[in-house]
């Protein structure tokens, strides 16, 4: 189970590289996202999946799942909605005061600013 | 030891922010608090460093919970020094955008943005749990993607979404390589982390999970992979640039040293080698930007590169006087980085122009703007009694003693480049003719020139009294080089 999870998240990873890579300012954002779901789903594996039982400890507990991971997870998640919403903010201000979603029109450096 | 008090630096910033949102109208009153707070934890730094001198090491445990399994953060003397000097330039930096920053941004919520951004630095320094750190780098980077977007020029929209866009890759690279790192150890305490790798050896892997961490704060330092760092920290006004400059890239030089000192010591063979290679192209790439450019704030920002690659040749070398070197030249910089700026965006503002070449005798219409630009350039090429000078002495010290003399030869070269860089900056725009006539020119408001003057002074002051501070820095010194000091703080009670 854990390389199945661990091979989806780098298919994740791989996909978002290439989307962070593409001009369209939507693609890249689109790309972050995906981008932080890979890296989510590496977290969740690293702590070790199913084990079985609950993350519960107790007289008698045999196995339980690492409880860390999900709850790092969790910020990590808030964190990553809080940013994927100021970029798309950013993104559409841009696109209003720019007249461009094109990265390689935001390229600066005439030296003549 | 167990203080409550080493959580005030970050508690009460998020408390004046969350106040001075409610207090949206009153400008004056949020300026006051968030002043006011900088000044309060200068002095509770400062009350703090003592104690750690008496004390030891100190710490809060949050909620009570043990280490390894609650989240607390440590308090020893280099991050106390970083928080120290953190609070004294945010609240000089805050005395210039009184006057410079402009009421439009004050009113969407320039003043919290600001708090908030100085919680996040101060909590990323003083946090001793690696997935906090995280967290920690992400409430200041947010805060420091809505400030450098504040006021939605075009420039800054330009360079403002890939600021964006880069740092939030890299946090999550950072998320990545802590997920690695507690699935191979286990634990989040930085200091258990550092114990359990002792126990068991560093590893292959664990040095490769290390590389990883090395590009991941390389990005947020600067470090080599600076290709972010000019556009986006000359776009700003001049007060935000000057903030992002003195403790932006600082707070991911820490996060280097603390994990390369605390950490992953063991096989410095690899690592402190790639630390030092980067740290070489750092200096190479920062010093042929800094003399490429004709925008004032160009080679500003270049600057900070050069400082970035300069600190960490110390940590690259490792000894206890390089270290010691490193943490007076980021004390240094820090202060003088910020001077920096702040001149910078004097002489935007004064002449119309970012450009060198259009600026011409400023020296005859501010003769005072002159002389701190002409200090904060000695200071920065490391001239004897200014701040540049002992650390920069203490590094190239170390560098002799380990023979290395590439790293001393490109550490040294790159002071002679910010030297010729500031210099140029210098005879093109105060010296010369004066183009601006007493009639165009444009008085020099009293909020722009005293904060530079009071940096300016620091920076003196810094270079004639270094002793001033010199217990403390030796012994942020002695506990990066001692990881088993900062250990046993917090692992026993």
């Amino acid at each position: 189970m854990e390389t199945v999870i661990t091979i989806l998240s780098g298919v994740l990873v791989s996909i978002s590289t290439y989307m962070i890579l593409s001009r369209s300012v939507i693609r890249i954002i689109l790309g972050i996202s995906i981008f932080s779901h890979g890296v989510h789903l590496l977290l969740l594996t690293m702590g070790g999946l199913k084990t079985g039982s609950v993350p519960l400890l107790g007289r008698g507990a045999e196995s339980f799942t690492d409880a860390l991971p999900q709850a790092l997870i969790l910020t990590s998640i808030v964190i990553s909605f809080a940013v994927t919403a100021l970029l798309l903010v950013l993104a559409y201000r841009v696109y209003q005061e720019l007249g461009t979603d094109n990265v390689y029109d935001l390229r600066g450096f005439k030296d003549d600013l | 030891m167990i203080y409550n008090l080493i959580v005030i630096p970050v508690i009460l910033p998020i408390i004046a922010a969350i106040i001075s949102i409610f207090l949206r109208r009153f400008i004056k009153t949020q300026r006051w608090i968030a002043f006011g707070v900088m000044i309060i934890n200068t002095g509770i730094s400062i009350y703090i460093l003592q104690l750690i001198q008496r004390e030891g090491i100190l710490r809060i445990d949050f909620g009570g919970w043990e280490p390894p399994f609650g989240i607390l953060y440590v308090a020893d003397s280099f991050s106390m020094l970083l928080v120290l000097t953190t609070s004294i330039v945010t609240a000089i930096c805050l005395l210039f955008a009184f006057s410079s920053i402009g009421e439009h941004r004050e009113k969407m919520f320039f003043y919290p943005l600001v708090s908030f951004l100085v919680a996040g630095v101060n909590a990323s320094f003083l946090t001793g749990d690696l997935f906090n750190l995280y967290v920690n780098f992400e409430i200041m980077l947010l805060a420091s993607y809505v400030l450098i977007t504040l006021g939605g020029t075009k420039v800054q929209l330009r360079e403002s979404i890939k600021y964006v866009v880069i740092n939030v890759v890299s946090s999550f690279l950072l998320l990545l390589s802590i997920a690695y790192l507690y699935g191979t150890v286990g634990t989040l305490n930085m200091a258990h982390i550092s114990e359990r790798i002792a126990e068991a050896g560093q590893t292959p892997l664990l040095t490769v999970i290390s590389i990883f961490f090395l590009f991941v704060f390389s990005l947020k330092a600067g470090l080599l992979l600076y290709f972010w760092l000019p556009g986006s920290y000359s776009a700003p006004p001049a007060a935000v640039a000057a903030l992002f400059g003195a403790l932006l890239t600082k707070v991911g030089i820490y996060a280097l040293f603390r994990v390369f000192t605390l950490i992953f010591y063991h096989d410095s063979a690899i690592t402190h080698t790639l630390i030092g290679i980067m740290a070489a192209l750092t200096l190479i790439g920062g010093s042929i930007g800094a003399v490429a450019y004709k925008d004032v704030r160009q080679i500003v920002s270049y600057n900070v590169i050069i400082a970035v690659g300069f600190i960490l040749v110390g940590l690259a070398v490792g000894t206890p006087e390089a270290i010691e070197g490193s943490i007076y030249y980021l004390i240094h910089d820090m202060i003088v980085k910020a001077l920096l700026f702040l001149i910078a965006g004097i002489m935007v503002v004064v002449s119309g122009t970012a450009r060198i070449d259009e600026m011409s005798g400023l020296i005859r219409n501010y003769p005072l703007l002159g002389w701190v630009f002409f200090i904060a350039m000695l200071s920065l090429a490391g001239i004897p009694p200014l701040s540049g000078f002992i650390g920069k002495v203490l590094v190239g010290q170390g560098a002799v003693e380990t023979g290395a003399y590439i790293l001393l030869a490109l550490a040294f070269l790159s002071s002679i480049f910010v030297l010729y860089s500031l210099l140029r900056v210098f005879l093109n725009s105060f010296w010369g003719e004066t183009i601006i006539t007493v009639e165009d020119e444009m008085p020099m408001k009293k909020g722009w020139i005293i904060p530079s003057v009071i940096l300016m002074i620091g920076t003196i002051g810094l270079g004639l009294g270094p002793e001033f501070i010199a217990v403390y820095v030796s012994d942020a010194a002695n506990t990066l080089l001692n990881p088993e000091t900062y250990i046993n703080a917090v692992m026993t009670d």
